[in-house]
């Protein structure tokens, strides 16, 4: 296939590398060309990346609990950018204690999420749907 | 004895340095206005008769020389995202002895294309997208570029995937476009030694006779630079040493101007901690620095304005109209100098000072903090020149000073600015007269004599 490009990161004061360097693996594996700005990664580099990279989504980690606050505004922000039509993936610990899923997603998806992704997830499932949503060919 | 010239051509002085190779040792030194507007070479020819004088040598086996003369080498920058393709543009060009009148960023628009008219650059450098990156804005910028009514060498130092069609394009338009490596191949990565060797030779090839050198061209051998870039190539020297001759160590210039504050640092720059993460564009091992609002003379008035008029007139004890007077005073007399002690010196002292403490804040990097569920992380941007000891100054301003260690002593890292990662414990140099740049230029033939030279001549305050 064509390479398409992803933005991958963790976003806010987070800093955890692990899941971040597995995202990569996978993604890269998959055959993505993958711009990973690792972690403590802020909503501006993200959108700044994009732009230069010409990237179609955004994969967004976050797993100490600050994601909510961390992600707000990151789809007005994109729409500002001329980044109307990228895809916004995230997932990770998003919120702090034990709030159901299904409130999470929710959320999420009025935040401008396309896709959302709970803790433990295997990377396979959201490569799967990027190549859906971009309508690449498997 | 093996008697060598090197020859700066400034803008307003032609410096002539006669070097004896062999011993080594500086034999004379001169210098006339430049007479850029006749010909080039009667400045240069009265300097020359000087050195004659003195020395008695009538023949000079080599002639080496560079040049800020006729505007310097006048340059803009265009990139995507401002911190990200156009910093490295801007990066490039400044590292290539440019004197960088503007940066451009995102899609180009009439109002911008006639500020590049007017503006008349000498060479374009043209960026944008990492390499596989983005195409729509780089494109949609050639196109506008296709629409100018400037022409002047052209630089494309953007995403490869379209440098051909680029390249073709603005070629059908009467374009003289060279290629060169991306800038910013992947994000965040800077590479800048392929468009800068391009610009040097731009610069040799056309700017050269666009400015009216061309005529002692003929007389000396070939190597023409701008003089940063001579300054650069010294200030290196220095810092690495040569082959068993060791260097000093990481350095940093300061050289305040009238109208600017260059600085330049060789120094990796590197976090000293581990819980430090760096943040944003990789830094060059050299880097270079030009801040256009600090100058102790025709930016006077922005410098001043910069750190707030009031701070300056309680310095001076006198009320801010005087000090507003005395700008105007020196911005449109910029040839004086105070010898005598008085307010006028007092405010230039106070200008040199600001100059070396803005620009180099702005040279450095800085930390930011952030306290997260697993404790304190600091996230670098920029330069840790913490570590750099050696701090050499020059220029005018400085070189007047009443008082050059505490002026020096600007550039040190202070408590009022916690986060700034300016040098510390340094030890101050003045290099009087102008030294570096004739030192670069040697070392291109003579890197050892123009090591020692330099470490005998920069004289420690």
């Amino acid at each position: 296939m064509d390479q398409h490009t992803i933005v991958l990161g963790v976003i806010g004061a987070d800093v955890h590398a692990v899941g971040n360097k597995i995202l990569h693996y996978a993604y890269s594996q998959a055959g993505f060309h993958v711009v990973n700005l690792g972690v403590m990664v802020s909503q501006e580099e993200f959108i700044q990346a994009a732009i230069e990279s010409g990237a179609e989504a955004m994969i967004v980690s976050s797993l100490y609990g600050h994601g909510e606050l961390d992600c707000k505004g990151l789809r007005e922000k994109c729409i500002e950018a001329g980044l109307e039509t990228i895809k916004l993936y995230v997932g990770g610990n998003l919120v702090v204690g034990k709030t159901p899923f299904e409130e999470v997603k929710d959320k999420f998806l009025a935040m401008g999420f396309d896709r959302i992704y709970p803790p433990g997830s295997d990377p396979n499932d959201g490569i799967r749907d990027l190549m859906q949503d971009l309508g690449i060919d498997i | 004895m093996k008697p060598v010239l090197c020859i700066d051509f400034g803008s307003t002085f032609t410096k002539v340095t006669a070097i004896d190779v062999d011993t080594p040792s500086i034999l004379a030194r001169a210098q006339s206005f430049t007479t850029i507007h006749d010909d080039i070479n009667f400045g240069f020819n009265r300097a020359l008769e000087q050195i004659i004088k003195v020395t008695g040598i009538q023949e000079f086996n080599e002639r080496y020389a560079c040049s800020s003369a006729a505007g310097g080498l006048k340059m803009i920058a265009i990139g995507l995202v401002p911190q990200l393709t156009a910093e490295a543009a801007k990066r490039a060009a400044l590292s290539a002895g440019a004197k960088v009148l503007e940066t451009f960023s995102f899609e180009l628009n009439e109002y911008e294309i006639k500020k590049i008219e007017r503006i008349k650059p000498d060479i374009i450098l043209f960026t944008g997208g990492i390499d596989g990156g983005n195409t729509k804005v780089v494109t949609a910028n050639a196109q506008r570029l296709t629409t100018m009514n400037h022409r002047c060498p052209l630089i494309y130092a953007g995403n490869k995937v379209i440098a051909d069609d680029i390249a073709a394009l603005l070629r059908e338009h009467r374009w003289d476009v060279s290629i060169a490596s991306n800038v910013m191949p992947t994000l965040n990565e800077l590479n800048i030694h392929s468009a800068q060797n391009l610009i040097r030779k731009i610069f040799l090839d056309h700017i050269v006779v666009a400015k009216g050198l061309s005529t002692v061209q003929a007389c000396i051998d070939n190597i023409l630079m701008p003089t940063p870039s001579a300054v650069l190539l010294g200030a290196e020297l220095l810092s690495k040493g040569y082959l068993s001759n060791p260097g000093i160590g990481e350095l940093m210039i300061v050289d305040v101007g009238g109208a600017t504050t260059d600085v330049h640092s060789v120094a990796d720059g590197a976090p000293r901690q581990s819980n430090v993460i760096m943040k944003g564009l990789a830094e060059p091992l050299i880097k270079r620095t030009v801040e256009g609002d600090l100058g102790a003379r025709y930016s006077l008035d922005a410098l001043i304005q910069g750190v707030g008029i009031d701070v300056v007139a309680d310095v001076l004890k006198v009320p801010p109209e005087v000090v507003k007077q005395m700008c105007d005073d020196l911005t449109n007399h910029p040839e004086q100098f105070m010898e005598e002690p008085g307010l006028m010196k007092t405010l230039d002292d106070v200008a040199a000072e600001i100059a070396i403490r803005e620009s180099v804040t702005r040279h450095a990097g800085f930390l930011e903090v952030h306290y997260t569920p697993f404790g304190t992380v600091y996230q670098q941007t920029g330069k840790d020149l913490s570590m750099v000891h050696h701090v050499i100054g020059t220029g005018g301003p400085l070189i007047h000073h009443s008082n050059i260690k505490s002026a020096l002593k600007a550039s040190q890292y202070d408590l009022k600015q916690p986060m700034s990662l300016k040098p510390s414990n340094s030890r101050f140099y003045l290099d009087q007269n102008y030294i570096l740049a004739a030192m670069g230029l040697l070392s291109i033939n003579y890197p050892k004599a123009a090591l020692q030279l330099l470490k005998e001549n920069l004289k420690e305050v």
